[in-house]
């Protein structure tokens, strides 16, 4: 008997999956030429799975203002927020999050993961009570297990549902705090947040929205969602990470909160992990001016994300609802998924492979994002190339483009 | 006072519609050990149930349920709790 039999049945699936040929979750990439050009196993592919969607990873000025921090201030810092761990990058790149969302003040994290955990855990005391999406992030999930409030879920992007929930607990004491995502990363459908922030009004609830997809995609100053929906001052905390449309790593939130500030004091998660290493802050820092000065990559980016979900969905696969950068593709089962994931990449596309439960609908997807980067010719090919594999598997009809 | 019994009979017939046909359920029945529900089927039902009898479950109250019996009483307590 060891420790580790309980994962017996998860062994038993990863090895059937292995059996099949390849290994979807030990992909390593050899080298990585642009945001969308790789080679792997020795051979060349186009990444149609990342969530680097503006392109930023290779921007020279962004790389140029991480190489200058890592000269002048080394190569890490060793230590916590809030003892060795804060240099003056730390606090302007704060300044400038808070600036950027026009409000009063901002937390950078060391990673969105610990972001949700840190906001959701702090914020949601004893006697209050969180609402979340049933679609949530991981990190939504693991934050409110370590919370001490009461966690109820609601149906995904069900407005209705939620205000059942609320009206439920009207006359128990305490706060309630809703949490949302403005894109959802499986199916990229979005929040409908107009109407989220209505029930949110009406309950005198609080809201807190996890831009982590839809930082640098969705609103006018690609402020997210919120922006895009026009409900930023129902808002109290929008969370984000610089792991996605900044192509770096970390987290922040940022908030109108009077008191905000304290909670540098109590969040556990950004106390005791040591802080960003300054040259990723000063890369993100010029990633967040790049994205501000470029409106233009924002557009590209829909421009092409309307390609491949018009080409993916005229050639007859099931898609997710709403077109943006994440592009997801229902398939039947775990077994036809990891067939056409497999052959995707002997064909030279990378894509993301998603299987249940990590899945909204039990279902496995195949999961495509774009770039602003991607050209016309490589969206058509990895539309060419998922038209033929889909064929092939009987996921499509022939001769249905 | 809505009774386990009632609740029971509710729960069974929820489950009936997500599990093959002839399945054998009893009080004791584990949902996810001896049903087999994954824990979206789990979820789907539970909303079900509580959209029947206007009550939210805590993620607290559901992982401490196993079997028919746990989740019978726990709704029991929440209904009688709002009928007060
Ligand atoms: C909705 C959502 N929130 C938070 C995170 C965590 O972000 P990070 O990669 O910065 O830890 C992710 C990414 O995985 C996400 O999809």
């Amino acid at each position: 008997m060891s420790i580790l039999d309980k994962f017996a049945p998860l062994q038993h699936a990863y090895g059937e999956l292995q059996r099949e040929g390849s290994d979807p979750f030990a992909v390593t990439f050899d080298s990585v030429r642009s945001p969308v050009e790789a080679t792997i196993g020795g051979r060349p592919v186009l990444i149609f799975g990342s969530n680097n969607y503006l392109g930023l990873t290779f921007d020279p000025q962004v790389i140029a203002s991480g190489v200058a921090a890592l000269q002048q201030y080394g190569a890490g810092t060793t230590g916590s927020r809030i003892a060795n761990g804060t240099y003056q990058g730390h606090a302007g790149l704060e300044d400038g999050l808070a600036a950027f969302f026009a409000r009063r003040s901002a937390m950078v994290f060391t990673t969105g993961y610990q972001a949700n955990l840190a906001m959701i855990s702090t914020l949601a005391g004893r006697d209050d009570y969180l609402l979340l999406d049933a679609d949530s992030h991981a990190s939504i999930y693991d934050g409110s297990r370590l919370s001490t409030a009461q966690v109820i879920r609601f149906r995904h992007n069900d407005p209705d549902d939620l205000a059942r929930r609320l009206r439920r607990l009207e006359g128990q004491p305490g706060h309630r705090l809703i949490v949302v995502e403005g894109i959802y990363s499986m199916l990229g459908d979005r929040s409908p947040l107009v109407e989220i922030a209505q029930v949110k009004r009406e309950a005198g609830a609080t809201l807190l929205v996890d831009e982590a997809h839809s930082l640098g995609v969705l609103g006018e100053n690609g402020r997210g969602g919120a922006e895009e929906a026009g409900i930023e001052d129902d808002v109290e905390f929008i969370v984000g990470t610089f792991s996605k449309s900044l192509g770096g790593i970390g987290g922040f939130c940022t908030s109108n909160q009077p008191n905000f500030d304290i909670l540098r004091l109590c969040c556990r998660p950004y106390m005791f992990t040591a802080s960003l290493p300054p040259s990723l802050i000063a890369s993100v820092q010029r990633g967040l001016e790049r994205l501000s000065e470029q409106p233009k990559l924002r557009h590209d980016l829909h421009r092409n994300a309307q390609r491949l979900y018009n080409g993916l969905s005229s050639a007859g696969f099931i898609l997710g609802p709403h077109p943006g950068p994440i592009v997801s593709i229902r398939l039947p089962d775990v077994a036809i998924a990891t067939a056409f994931w497999t052959a995707l990449l002997r064909a030279g596309i990378y894509v993301n492979l998603a299987l249940p439960p990590a899945t909204p609908d039990s279902h496995p997807l195949l999961r495509s994002s774009v770039t602003a980067v991607h050209t016309d010719a490589q969206i058509d090919q990895a539309v060419a190339a998922m038209t033929e594999i889909g064929v092939a598997l009987g996921v499509l009809e022939p001769g249905n483009d | 006072m809505t009774d386990c019994k009632e609740i029971v009979e509710h729960i069974v017939a929820h489950l009936r519609t997500v599990i093959p046909p002839g399945t054998e359920i009893s009080t004791e029945s584990r949902i996810v050990a001896d049903l087999g529900l994954d824990s979206l089927a789990v979820m789907n039902f539970v909303m079900a149930l509580e959209d029947e009898f206007d009550v939210s479950l805590t993620m607290d109250n559901l992982a401490q349920v196993e079997t028919i019996a746990d989740l019978a009483g726990t709704l029991a307590a929440l209904i009688n709790r709002v009928a007060e």
